[in-house]
């Protein structure tokens, strides 16, 4: 198989990465940390590299980073929605919310718009239950989150690249 | 090696020193349901949580696969306690596991059902709703078919595909009731570096891993590898 040039990258990227670490496979949760801060996420080669270098079955790897919610397998967004399904968040309809984003956007948990505008995430509480069900877009956590302010947050999102687009004109 | 002499279900047995309580009964021919363990795993999982047991001074059953014998040690495999937990582990398996016999190659040899039958749970068990995982069948391989949806997670394909063999195509990926047996990248197995010994297929307790014959359909032949292995 022949490598694209953007695999050629990451493998690069990924290797003068894993030069500051050692073959220990203790570290492979740090290195995937480093990777992914570096990286923005986890592509298939820098996975691959990752595992020839703490000589460890590949699918290990794969196993730890669809394990940890803190691991992204494709690239960001511009903007981060990371819907709450804590127990409150659950009790308070955390699900009807996150179908409001799915459809809203497109696109299913885990997953980044085509555009890369925005990604779509869920997380287990992020400890303001008394706003829930509460959804964090770009680290700002937003409450009462009904199908209603998906819409009225969207449409801010989309004002406010119309006004941009406008200003660089 | 040193034997030790015990006790199960009102028989005395002898075992090897260092031995676990599950395979003390099996070779003595008392069967303890078991799904997630083979002879020679060492350091079993103890994930199924079908083999539990009472051993007499301890207040909880526990878990076969993982209590090593004692000399004198009296054991019940029957106590209604761990027949309890036994029983609502294998009612929880079979709530997301597909119960299609009829048209499954691996009925008649299936761990499941020998397991359903001696702990007297209906397989159309309704004490838990159902809820089934909707996953793709992989039949990429020459040799064999994997049907993730009747995987019961219980690692004996990873474990010897990575243990016995050392090549480590199988794993765990995904979390909660996502998790699954699989690939890197959740691949197609013909694109992964599995080497088609079909090992695999022939520790797996269930339908989910079968081989194919030369036509390409599937046949349970093998399963009587597993029977005698696990049952002897
Ligand atoms: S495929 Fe079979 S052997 Fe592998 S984990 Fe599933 S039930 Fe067990
Ligand atoms: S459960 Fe959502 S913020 Fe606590
Ligand atoms: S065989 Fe003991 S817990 Fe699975």
């Amino acid at each position: 198989m022949v490598m694209t040039e953007e695999q050629a990258r990451v493998r690069q990227q990924t290797k003068r990465i894993l030069n500051r670490f050692g073959r220990r496979r203790g570290n492979l949760v740090p290195i995937l940390q480093k990777v992914q801060g570096e990286i923005g996420y986890l592509p298939r080669e820098a996975m691959l590299e990752i595992a020839e270098f703490l000589d460890m079955p590949e699918i290990d790897v794969y196993g730890v980073v669809t394990f940890y919610n803190q691991f992204r397998l494709n690239p960001p967004g511009k903007h981060s929605v990371r819907v709450c399904l804590g127990t409150a968040c659950h009790m308070k309809g955390g699900y009807i919310t996150l179908d409001a984003w799915k459809r809203r956007l497109g696109i299913d948990r885990g997953q980044t718009s085509p555009d890369r505008e925005f990604d779509l995430d869920t997380v287990a509480c992020v400890g303001c239950c008394v706003m829930a069900p509460v959804t964090v877009v770009d680290d700002k956590p937003q409450g009462k989150v009904a199908p209603t302010k998906v819409d009225g947050i969207l449409l801010s999102f989309k004002l406010e690249k119309e006004r941009q687009g406008e200003e660089s004109r | 090696m040193k034997t030790v002499s015990l006790t199960i279900d009102g028989k005395r047995v002898k075992a090897h020193e260092g031995e676990k309580v599950l395979w003390a009964a099996l070779d003595n021919g008392i069967y303890v349901p078991n799904l997630c363990t083979l002879r020679d795993n060492s350091e079993p999982s103890a994930a199924c949580r079908l083999c539990f047991v009472e051993v007499e001074g301890k207040k909880q059953p526990v878990p076969a696969c993982t209590e090593t014998i004692e000399q004198g040690m009296v054991v019940n495999t029957k106590g209604p306690g761990a027949l309890r937990l036994a029983r609502t582990a294998l009612e929880l398996l079979l709530a997301s596991h597909p119960v299609d016999c009829a048209h499954c190659p691996s009925s008649g040899s299936c761990e499941l059902q020998k397991i359903a039958a001696h702990l007297g749970v209906k397989l159309k068990t309704r004490r838990f709703r159902k809820l089934l995982r909707e996953l793709l069948v992989d039949s990429s391989s020459p040799v064999f078919i994997y049907d993730p949806n009747k995987c019961v997670l219980c690692g004996r394909c990873v474990w010897v595909c990575r243990e016995r063999l050392g090549i480590g195509v199988l794993g765990f990926a995904h979390r909660g009731f996502e998790r699954v047996v699989t690939t890197f990248g959740d691949g197609p197995i013909a694109e992964s570096k599995c080497r088609d010994c079909g090992e695999c297929v022939v520790a797996c307790p269930t339908g989910a891993l079968t081989f194919k014959d030369k036509q390409g359909t599937v046949k349970s032949a093998h399963k009587e590898r597993v029977e005698t292995e696990t049952t002897q």
